[in-house]
């Protein structure tokens, strides 16, 4: 089975960064990390190639640095990655991003195609859908548990008040919610080994892929800081204020 | 649960600036290390030691290894963390490649176990201790006892553990007693009780490789009468699977002050089946051989243990707020107060400066074993041979005294086991003891080491430490505290050398040997963090973090490294003030 796996190197959560003063896009550094959520989507990609035979191909768009991010990748066991690194690409919208990762796809036959549900540093959380329609495949959003079997691949599928159980054939694509497997730690063989493993780099022409930033940020502002907390003193029937309270936000 | 954020970039940095891991990974044995992949392995083994093995800390305090029913029961959270550590291999990084280990140099090695023994020293005392059994096999073993042990001692599937005290035989192994009897087929009878034998007995492996020392009957009195045996918790079939219960048994397991989860244990020998390391006689002679390896594994122990309870009381620093500091309007958090500050920065200090002296040392072992020049080699030999007692016993006095400033900035709930510190503090008093202990260093290094080449070894230091006035000059204002005071304490350290030098006197050179070796630990250290200095001076107008090395290196210089002065007199006061009261009046 031919699995993708869409990753995206992020500047490392740990160290501030900072954001362009003029553009306001984030000003990424040449070392940048594996965002963790991918992290699931991988052991998710990897799980699926082991139970097939299959490999798993990494699929990312963002400027190549270091390659620490991918290399992450690559030693928890993907087998190659693809990476778009072009400069007419910075500051895209989610629709770009969708149409690129796509076309990077397309280019091979696939079964499976597995993303996170979004990513840390944009969380638009809408590129899976996108992707999904570009490749004609249908979505299969919210996977907490994926078995595939002879064709088919059945979810789990997270709802806000239980799950339901979706199945599809395929190829399709997953998109993936944390906790729904424990992501593996690359073992020292695999970390040595991802330095020698394939990494291809494209531009969107190579993709033939129109570059169109199609947004701009016009403004960034800080968080408000929260406002300080009600203190409700307790004169013996405190309970009963914290009762409306809680009522009030219809906690109870 | 206090965390551990493994303190990547230092570890770099010193791996630059002080290991020069680069000229390393170049020697022709490592030719396979790639350069670039050292950040992806620190970054790795950062993420694994922090996330996996460091929440196992305070439940193996808590619960600490019991033993049920003639075995050692380890508290249930180790058994997966165990089987993650094998599965990722982090402790097969320096093995040999022949027996499936990494090949890497040792300085990466050390660079790895500090991560895994600041997330916990109890635990990390398992692989260590195995490391210390391959170095002894990779070197002396036959063929035959490498093929059957070494893939799985390497990998972590079986553990190795040093079998040596018994209990009139501790600082003075020569005194041991247990007996080894040649049976026909080759092998040796081994009776005798062991004690302190560390992480002797466990359920996380299914074999366990003891490396004992015994007598033969014939065998000369003393050191020289102590040969060195393998014997496994289970015999192995003829295809290397454990099988038959060998007479080991597990008599029983200390309580102690602290590393609760490190089963130390009491082994009865009874006609076990062992092996012979090498030849009759010369036991000792290759547990010297891994000795400064092991030493410096506890020298690191001092220094993780440190970092650990440093983290832990500059998070609290920042967060307990109590009086207004100087001029503040409002209340303070505890980190704004002179006094407070004073003990975050000493811990810092002295931990970086530990982290230099041992990467430096592990370094020279490196190059000893590696350099392709005989010359480099020697030189590298005896600068290892020097800086290991001052590494093993320096580091660990300052562990111990780093982990106590822990508890003390955390005031009365320092003092309470729920908030953390206090492990930290009785983890860290065994490591001045195990291992040779930090008065055994200093007579080693004063009554053996000094002397080394008729005192070029110790002299060819210090010059390296004077070398670097010039340098330090060039640094401008900023760097002219260092400067001055590196100087002042190297010319103690000569005076008193010198005095060590021309002393006939044994009983006053051994009666001074331990401020001296504090006093030239103490010394090192502050050359270690110049040398930090001078290489981060160029990036501290943009770089915060290269800005407090630089301010590092003078706090420690301004306010730790005199402290030599106020040692040389104990160096030089001879040893007849030490007997000068009637053993009666002691006590």
């Amino acid at each position: 089975m031919n699995i993708a796996v869409c990753v995206k190197q992020i500047p490392d959560p740990a160290t501030p960064y900072d954001l362009d003063d003029d553009n306001h896009w984030v000003v990424r550094p040449n070392d940048q990390v594996l965002d963790d959520t991918d992290r699931v989507g991988v052991e998710v990609g990897l799980q699926l190639a082991e139970a097939t035979e299959g490999t798993v191909t990494l699929v990312s768009m963002s400027p190549s640095g270091s390659l620490q991010g991918i290399r992450q990748a690559l030693a928890m066991g993907a087998d190659k990655a693809v990476i778009i690194d072009d400069d007419t690409l910075k500051g895209s919208d989610a629709l770009t991003t969708a149409r690129i990762l796509s076309a990077a796809i397309d280019r091979e036959e696939f079964d499976v195609v597995v993303a996170g549900g979004e990513s840390t540093d944009g969380y638009t959380g809408v590129v899976p859908q996108m992707m999904s329609e570009m490749l004609d495949v249908p979505c299969l959003s919210f996977a907490r548990k994926v078995d595939v079997d002879d064709g088919i691949v059945t979810i789990e599928r997270q709802t806000a008040s239980g799950y339901e159980v979706v199945t599809s054939k395929l190829p399709a694509l997953l998109a993936v919610t944390a906790g729904i497997v424990e992501p593996r730690y690359p073992t020292f063989k695999g970390i040595m080994q991802a330095k020698s493993k394939p990494v291809e780099t494209l531009t969107a022409s190579d993709l033939g892929v129109e570059p169109d930033v199609g947004q701009r940020v016009t403004e960034v502002a800080d968080v408000a800081s929260r406002e300080a907390g009600d203190i409700v003193e307790d004169d013996g029937e405190a309970y009963l204020k914290i009762v409306e309270l809680l009522e009030q936000t219809k906690v109870i | 649960m206090p965390n551990y954020t493994p303190p990547v970039r230092d570890i770099t940095f010193t791996l630059d600036t002080i290991a020069d891991v680069e000229s390393i990974v170049a020697l022709p044995d490592f030719e396979h290390v790639d350069l670039d992949t050292i950040d992806g392995m620190l970054s790795e083994a950062a993420r694994f030691f922090s996330e996996v093995f460091a929440p196992t800390n305070e439940v193996g305090d808590e619960k600490g290894a019991a033993l049920e029913n003639g075995g050692v029961v380890t508290p249930d959270e180790f058994k997966p963390v165990w089987q993650k550590l094998v599965d990722a291999g982090w402790t097969a990084v320096t093995g040999s490649p022949e027996y499936g280990g990494h090949g890497f140099p040792r300085t990466l090695g050390l660079a790895v176990s500090e991560m895994m023994t600041s997330a916990n020293l109890a635990f990390s005392l398992n692989p260590m201790l195995t490391g210390s059994g391959i170095a002894l096999l990779t070197r002396h073993g036959s063929d035959e006892l490498r093929d059957q042990y070494l893939a799985k001692l390497i990998s972590s599937e079986w553990t190795g553990t040093m079998v040596l005290t018994e209990s009139e035989a501790g600082s003075d192994v020569g005194a041991l007693r247990a007996k080894a009897v040649l049976n026909p087929d080759g092998s040796y009878s081994i009776s005798g009780t062991k004690i302190f034998v560390t992480w002797g007995d466990h359920d996380l492996t299914d074999n366990i490789i003891h490396l004992v020392l015994a007598r033969t009957p014939d065998a000369p009195a003393g050191t020289r009468g102590i040969s060195l045996f393998v014997v496994p918790k289970f015999l192995l079939t003829e295809d290397g699977a454990p099988s038959k219960r060998n007479s080991v048994e597990t008599v029983s397991i200390e309580h102690k002050l602290g590393i609760h989860a490190s089963p130390t244990c009491v082994l009865a020998f009874d006609d076990a089946t062992g092996y012979i390391v090498g030849e009759e006689n010369k036991g000792m002679r290759y547990m010297f051989t891994m000795m400064n390896q092991a030493r410096l594994e506890v020298g690191l122990e001092g220094l993780s243990v440190a970092e650990r309870a440093y983290q832990h009381a500059a998070e609290y620093a920042k967060d307990r707020v109590q009086g207004r500091a100087a001029g503040s309007d409002e209340l303070s958090p505890i980190i704004d107060h002179p006094d407070v500050r004073r003990m975050l920065m000493t811990m810092k200090a002295s931990t970086e400066a530990m982290r230099a002296l041992l990467y430096d040392a592990v370094a020279a072992e490196d190059r000893h074993l590696s350099a392709q020049d005989e010359l480099e080699r020697i030189a590298a030999g005896d600068r290892l041979a020097l800086l290991t007692p001052i590494a093993k016993a320096w580091c660990t006095d300052r562990g111990v005294e780093i982990a106590s400033i822990g508890v003390q900035v955390l005031g009365g709930m320092g003092f309470v086991e729920e908030a953390g510190a206090a492990q930290f503090y009785r983890d860290a008093r065994i490591t001045p003891i195990y291992e040779g202990t930090n008065g055994i260093q200093a007579l080693d290094l004063v009554m053996r080491k000094l002397p080394m080449g008729d005192g070029a070894v110790i002299t060819a230091y210090l010059s390296e430490i004077e070398s670097l006035d010039g340098p330090l000059a060039d640094g401008g204002d900023a760097l002219a505290g260092v400067r001055e005071h590196l100087g002042a304490a190297l010319r103690t350290v000569r005076d008193a050398t010198s005095w060590l030098a021309a002393s006939n006197d044994p009983q006053a050179r051994m009666a001074g040997a331990t401020p001296y070796l504090e006093m030239l630990g103490t010394l090192a250290g502050g050359y270690y963090l110049a040398r930090q200095a001078l290489a981060a001076q160029s990036e501290a107008d943009s770089d915060s973090w290269m800005a407090a090395k630089v301010a590092t290196a003078h706090f420690y210089a301004v306010n730790l490294l005199p402290k030599v002065h106020g040692l040389a007199p104990s160096v030089t006061a001879g040893s007849e003030h030490l007997f000068a009261i009637e053993d009666t009046n002691l006590g």
